[in-house]
């Protein structure tokens, strides 16, 4: 605490821009996880035996992998995904810090998308990870462009929704189980969209079949980020 | 500088604040004190604008609260015995994150005065996880104190601390007093801020049920807070 204050006083200090908060809050995550592994390397082993599961449980004919692949690895991405939005919510809960972050003088909002900032980085890192594994073990290209936009796509829309339930969810005791009970129903539009996008690309289908799947994501992407951004102050809030 | 009329916080069913009246000037320095359950928590979290009263009024540093929140937070430091801060991050990490979230620009002077002041120069680039929980607490002082608020709230800062962190968690409390911040503490423990306060209040099923100045305790605090829960 300095009397002879060398700084800006807080009453004529500009508050933090918002995109400087939000970078700040995704940093901070990006950071610490790079030395903890904690997170990543959680979601990454179970994608990994997601995929591998599936791999013992079906064997698929080449003809059927492009219409069951997207189900697979939509499966593999939501469950490694509500993995990594619990234990990203849980670290801020359980050191208090989430209060931290909450008496910050910035728009709460601004925390909520840097927040889903460094889950997407999170999520987009495993599917790096997976889609290469997965096209070595079902013998299937999967690096169609196309295609990876719609994971992108349908990744923004995943954590977007799961950030925000993933902070409700964390105020409980019952988080880890609240979580996929509240995301899975509120995220099937988004997951459907991304299957039936996917399947599309995988088929061979022509554009105009693919692009309504393709409208629908983008749509719920841009809605479930307008309610998330309007609703995240209450929902942190006692 | 704080100013509260008839708050009333309820969860549900159960009322915790019951039309609380409570007033700081500037510079002073109140030690909250109260019984498990008396609403000490939750009325320092109203405070912090962590939680909306369910009535009354409510004017921190001359802002009101809720509606204008943020200015609130600006001008706040808060201390809770949780410490808020991120163990897989350095300690300078750690402040440099809540200096950019504060909107402290070249923040690099201010880190090192603090660091110095809270006795964590040394340790500067040591992951906060190493830290004894005494010296998370001198950090999280650091972090409270970072953008020189002028309004201090602290939550049972000395819980679970030794007796020479806390010392000197006391020596860095009066060190906030003596530079005319106004300060609100809540603790159980009696003989430490019988030293450190300049007023004394006691919460007790919702309401302030007294306060005194140190001149008017009339005794020891002891026997004030006693009597205070008797009445």
């Amino acid at each position: 605490m300095s009397s002879d204050r060398k700084g800006p006083t807080p009453s004529s200090r500009p508050p933090a821009s918002f995109s400087r908060a939000v970078f700040a809050v995704a940093w901070k995550d990006l950071a610490a996880e790079l030395r903890s592994r904690e997170l990543l390397s959680a979601m990454l082993v179970f994608a990994l035996l997601v995929i591998l599961i599936f791999n013992f449980a079906i064997e698929l004919a080449p003809s059927l992998r492009p219409t069951v692949t997207p189900g697979v690895l939509w499966v593999t991405f939501a469950f490694a995904g509500t993995l990594g939005l619990n234990r990203s919510m849980a670290i801020e809960k359980d050191r208090g810090c989430l209060d931290g972050l909450l008496l910050a003088p910035v728009d709460r909002a601004a925390i909520y998308f840097g927040k889903m900032l460094s889950n997407l980085t999170f999520m987009l890192i495993v599917e790096i990870v997976v889609l290469p594994v997965y096209s070595l073990l079902y013998n299937t290209n999967l690096f169609v462009p196309g295609l990876l936009g719609v994971i992108l796509l349908g990744s923004i829309g995943y954590v977007a929704v799961g950030t925000l339930l993933a902070s409700m969810a964390v105020q409980t005791r019952t988080r880890d189980v609240l979580l996929p009970i509240l995301l899975f129903p509120v995220i099937v539009p988004v997951l459907l969209s991304a299957v039936r996008a996917s399947g599309g690309f995988l088929q061979g289908l022509p554009m105009e079949q693919i692009r309504p799947w393709i409208n629908l994501l983008a749509a719920y992407d841009v809605i479930f980020l307008a309610v998330a951004y309007m609703v995240f102050d209450q929902v942190v809030e006692e | 500088m704080i100013k509260v009329r008839k708050l009333v916080k309820r969860f549900g069913l159960k009322t915790v604040l019951r039309g609380l009246d409570f007033e700081v000037r500037t510079g002073e320095f109140v030690a909250l004190l109260g019984p498990n359950g008396a609403g000490k928590t939750t009325f320092l979290r109203i405070l912090a604008s962590l939680s909306r009263p369910t009535l009354g009024e409510l004017r921190v540093a001359g802002y009101p609260l809720p509606s204008q929140a943020a200015a609130v937070r600006a001008r706040l430091g808060v201390v809770t015995h949780m410490p808020l801060l991120y163990g897989d991050l350095t300690a300078e990490e750690n402040l440099r994150f809540y200096a950019r979230m504060y909107g402290l620009g070249q923040a690099d002077i201010r880190l090192a005065e603090v660091l110095e002041l809270v006795g964590l120069s040394a340790r500067r680039r040591d992951l906060v996880r190493t830290f004894s929980r005494g010296m998370q607490q001198r950090l999280a002082i650091g972090r409270a104190i970072l953008h020189d608020p002028e309004v201090m709230l602290f939550d049972e800062p000395h819980t679970g601390l030794d007796q020479e962190a806390c010392d000197m968690l006391d020596r860095i409390l009066r060190e906030v007093a003596a530079r005319g911040r106004t300060v609100v503490m809540t603790s159980h423990d009696l003989a430490r801020v019988e030293d450190l306060a300049s007023r004394f209040d006691v919460l007790s099923r919702g309401v302030i049920t007294a306060s005194a100045g140190r001149d008017g305790l009339g005794g020891n605090l002891l026997d004030f807070y006693r009597g205070a829960l008797a009445g």
